[in-house]
């Protein structure tokens, strides 16, 4: 076996590992889109603003910091605190619930039965919201995230499969990307389960399936979009403690949300195996292919690939890997 | 009453020409049911053709078929003496055939004049260029075609509303604007898909008027749905009548309510 | 008589369709002409009250190059249903389009150029547009991101787009209208101005003329409803693509002059990333989608809000810059979601609801 061999075997795993990683963000949209019908852009923001909070709870930070040290020319920065990890992940979730609750009250109700477009818009608007709200919050500066996961590379595995050939030097995976795709499998499992064996999880897919027939049989549709939200938001909070432990928590992670519409249009909007399996093929995808052909023409192409590959698949199959052929009626 | 190619003249004294459309052995499947099996019938210029028929019989499928939304797998259909190639929707409209929906089809964010300026869509030819410069051929055409479309505001007594948004205005009125739209293109084939449905009796009366000037004014051929037996009766010069995606009955009306399987297919048959 | 038009009979259907039917109107709609074609001119020549310069390209540049890009978005939106997030892509276009024009033919007018470059770009968007056929909605929204990120990643990594340049930024060369000069380090800002404007009020006026007749409403009825349409005959793909060709041609001389009268000079990653997409989305929700007098307002509202959030924030309460600018992300989202809320057809309705009260003035029935 040449070395050439295990190196795309490696890219390969590495690749399928950044694809779940896609597909915890797309599921956040897919929960949200199943059971609303908004296509919900502000999913990678609620991860940054997630992965913000839990920041700030864990070392103590005084929210709005800045903005009222400007006004008061006060000079508050910490309240001297450290919350331990656990306690921080509950109290950022308790957040997540209560905007949930605000995004719901304040938003949706007033956007029932308006084109899904408008919804759309919306959710940018969501987007730029949080986004600046968050920054003022909690500060627009680079923050570590320590969750207590391992991190850096796994040096177990690389010794043990170094020199299987010629020039190969073993396999190089990260500890905490291995880490996230378990993590990931949990609660994909999890949720599959909430939402196939729980009173909750019918009443959520009887209002994706057609919400006034669910009305009619007295299911709240309001209190399900609150734990819609609610769970997109555990979803946020999971992938930005993943994506933030291992880049940091900035600006940019609320960006993973643009990799993740590739996922879906591959997936498709409705369906969960979708936005693992598509997330995995695009994951693998960019990065054999940055491999393979990015060097020839001059690299960097991760940040078009997931959506060209889409895009031609779309064409092909508009429904996506999984969903529901679309049938119009006249 | 034969589908002879000779013309005739009815009571009423107009004239009822040769076979505009025909449809011969048309079946339509959708997966593995079949919607429409083994159907003929053919529309005459200048009458007024129905299809009846129980719910589910086939009726709107038909009426996809004959403007393209639906193509059957077997069967052809033959327009003017020439057999028609398998065509998109809006080629179909473009060779002269107009409808309206059951359920109603309007385009929402537009007034009702510029509603019924669609239909003329096909009779405009001015390119993008003109368009963009407007002064010159553009606005000739388009206050050309304006003309057209106020005879037929006139004719539908829609003037006061010429100017409203459509979702304003209540069902019937929407009704009239969309049958407006089809009549703007004035059509060689009027397709109507249940044009009275959920009206009340004035309104079903003054739909009926419409439809029997349009018939007798401008001569338009007109094929529609409805379930108001009592208005199909008296407007259609000969009905079709379907059941579960078959044939059972066609003719004048006063053939087709001697039918025993229309009969039958309406009141139920005892099974003994 | 104030604003009315009883008493002003029309005798012809020219007269009906004018596009301001009520004189008051057309009275105002000459005044602005006026004060945008001599006014403004003379002061920023004159320098009236110091600070043409920042005038010119804090305000009015950014002003008249962005309700140019609005009003072709709005063609494709908010006329004809198609949400494109690609916007940022096509003006990236269209500025290095008029680039590799003004190097390799040097004696071709700006005019031309600029024209040339639209023309590139509605081509492009034209060929980004073709799988509206096939998806639509949201889908269609994400699919055009490919575009965004393909052709900004193409100009980045191309070397011939920027003429193997070292730097990998293009720069615009001097050139010249009638011997003034409107593009290159030494223009003057009413030339400039001027030459925008011009563009501005020419391309207004075709969007106006392509949004009133036959095209215009084979677009309203694809957005309105696209199956209905194919019944009147309105082919739904090459009306789609008409709308993508025209709108890029819109976006993509609005980035010629982004690039080329504006900026001077660009790295595309900045000037035409994601986040002018969006910014050209916000300017069409808040102006009024499907409206060109939105479009224009809604680029009016874009560029002044930040520069008027930073004089008070900055320049009067003396507050840091990152926060006035977390402050604005906070703002244009909230605002977002309030037009989304209680007027989807943005400030462009509120103005028609105005005018309607005004019009029926003091007897409202």
């Amino acid at each position: 076996m040449p070395a050439t061999f295990f190196y795309t075997i490696e890219v390969i795993a590495n690749g399928l590992m950044t694809g779940v990683m896609y597909s915890l963000v797309a599921l956040g949209f897919v929960l949200i889109f199943k059971a609303s019908g908004v296509f919900n852009y502000a999913q990678g923001v609620m991860a940054l603003f997630a992965a913000l909070t839990l920041v700030g709870i864990q070392t103590g930070q005084v929210p709005f910091a800045h903005l009222i040290n400007t006004i008061f020319g006060t000079h508050y920065d910490k309240f001297g605190w450290q919350v331990p990890t656990l306690v921080a992940i509950l109290l950022a979730l308790g957040v997540m619930i209560l905007f949930a609750y605000l995004v719901e009250r304040l938003i949706l109700k007033h956007l029932v039965n308006q084109d899904p477009i408008i919804l759309f818009m919306a959710t940018i608007g969501l987007a730029y919201f949080m986004e600046g709200f968050g920054d003022l919050m909690w500060g627009s500066d680079i923050k570590k995230l320590d969750v207590g996961l391992p991190q850096g590379g796994n040096l177990w595995l690389e010794g043990a499969t170094a020199g299987w050939a010629e020039g190969f030097y073993g396999f190089y995976l990260d500890n905490l990307d291995m880490w996230a795709t378990a993590i990931a499998v949990v609660l994909v499992a999890s949720l599959m389960f909430f939402s196939n064996y729980t009173k909750t999880g019918r009443a959520l897919r009887a209002v994706a399936d057609d919400n006034q027939a669910a009305l009619s049989v007295g299911i709240s549709l309001r209190t399900i979009w609150v734990i819609v939200w609610s769970l997109a938001g555990f979803v946020a909070l999971v992938a930005g403690i993943m994506w933030g432990a291992k880049s940091g928590v900035q600006f940019s992670l609320s960006l993973i949300a643009l990799k993740a519409l590739p996922v879906l249009m591959l997936g498709g909007f409705t369906s969960i195996p979708g936005a693992i399996v598509g997330g995995m093929i695009i994951g693998v995808g960019e990065k054999l292919f940055e491999f393979s052909v990015g060097p020839y023409i001059g690299g960097a192409t991760e940040n078009w690939f997931a959506y060209v590959l889409a895009l031609l698949f779309l064409v092909f199959r508009p429904q996506g890997l999984f969903g529901e052929k679309i049938i119009e009626r006249v | 009453m034969n589908a002879t190619a000779e013309s005739y003249v009815t009571a009423d004294g107009r004239t009822i020409g040769a076979p505009v459309m025909e449809m011969k052995n048309i079946t339509l499947k959708f997966g593995g049911v079949t919607a429409i099996s083994d159907i003929s019938f053919d529309i005459r210029e200048g009458e007024i053709r129905a299809i009846i028929g129980p719910n589910g019989a086939g009726k709107s499928s038909m009426l996809n078929v004959i403007n393209g939304f639906y193509h059957p797998q077997e069967g052809e259909i033959w327009f003017h003496g020439e057999k028609r190639k398998p065509m998109k929707p809006y080629q179909i409209a473009q060779q002269g055939i107009a409808r309206t929906f059951q359920n109603i089809a309007l385009f929402k964010g537009m007034s009702t004049l510029d509603n019924i300026m669609t239909g003329r869509f096909t009779h405009m030819k001015t390119n993008m260029l003109m368009q963009a410069i407007w002064k010159g051929p553009a606005e000739r055409e388009e206050n050309l075609n304006r003309e057209i479309v106020e005879h037929v505001i006139d004719f539908l007594e829609i003037q006061a509303i010429r100017k409203t948004p459509v979702g304003r205005l209540p069902y019937g009125l929407q009704k009239r604007v969309e049958l407006g739209r089809a009549l703007a293109a004035q059509p060689k084939l009027l397709l109507l898909d249940e044009p009275m449905a959920g009206m009340n009796v004035e309104e079903k009366e003054d739909m009926s008027r419409f439809i029997l000037d349009v018939n007798d004014e401008f001569g338009t051929t007109i094929a529609l749905i409805e379930h108001d037996m009592g208005v199909v009766m008296d407007i259609s010069d000969r009905v079709v009548v379907l059941d579960y995606g078959k044939k059972i009955g066609d003719g004048t009306p006063d053939e087709v309510r001697n039918n025993q399987d229309v009969i039958d297919a309406y009141l139920g048959v005892a099974h003994d | 008589m104030f604003y009315r038009e009883a008493g002003d009979y029309k005798k012809t259907y020219a007269e009906d369709t004018q596009t301001f039917p009520i004189k008051l109107d057309r009275m105002g709609y000459y005044a602005i002409l006026a004060i945008a074609l001599i006014v403004i001119p003379v002061m920023l020549a004159n320098d009236v009250g110091g600070g043409a310069n920042y005038w010119a390209n804090a305000i009015l540049l950014p002003f008249l190059i962005w309700a140019i890009a609005s009003i072709g978005l709005n063609v494709l939106v908010g006329y004809c249903g198609q949400l494109s997030l690609g916007s940022g892509g096509f003006m990236a276009v269209g500025a290095y389009a008029s680039y590799k024009l003004m190097t390799s033919f040097p004696d071709l007018n700006i005019v031309f150029v600029v024209i040339l470059s639209g023309i590139v770009t509605a081509l492009v968007g034209i060929m980004f547009g073709l799988p509206s056929l096939r998806i639509k909605g949201f889908y269609l929204a994400v699919a055009t991101l490919a575009a965004q990120f393909f052709l900004v990643w193409m100009f980045n990594k191309v070397p011939w787009f920027y003429n193997y340049s070292a730097s990998g930024q293009i720069s615009s060369p001097t050139r010249t209208i009638f011997g003034f000069e409107v593009t290159g380090a030494t223009a003057t800002p009413e030339a400039r101005y001027l030459f925008c404007l011009a563009l501005l009020i020419a391309l207004a006026w075709v969007a106006h003329n392509l949004t009133r007749g036959r095209i215009g409403r084979s677009w309203m009825a694809i957005r309105d409803m696209d199956i209905a349409a194919e019944i009147i005959g309105v082919a739904p793909l090459r009306t789609k693509l008409s709308a993508f060709g025209v709108s890029s041609f819109f976006v993509g001389i609005a980035g010629a002059l982004f690039f080329s009268v504006y900026l001077g000079a660009v790295e595309v990653g900045e000037a035409f990333g994601i986040q002018k997409s969006f910014l050209l989305l916000f300017m069409i929700i808040i102006g009024g989608l499907g409206s060109i007098f939105g479009s224009i307002i809604g680029a009016a509202f874009m560029v002044l809000m930040p520069v008027l959030l930073k004089n008070i924030m900055v320049g009067q309460l003396g507050w840091a810059t990152d926060i006035a600018a977390h402050f604005e992300f906070v703002i244009v989202g909230a605002l977002i979601i309030i037009f989304l809320i209680l007027e989807p057809h943005g400030i462009a309705q509120l103005w028609r609801l105005l005018k309607e009260k005004l019009r029926l003035w003091p007897f409202p029935h």
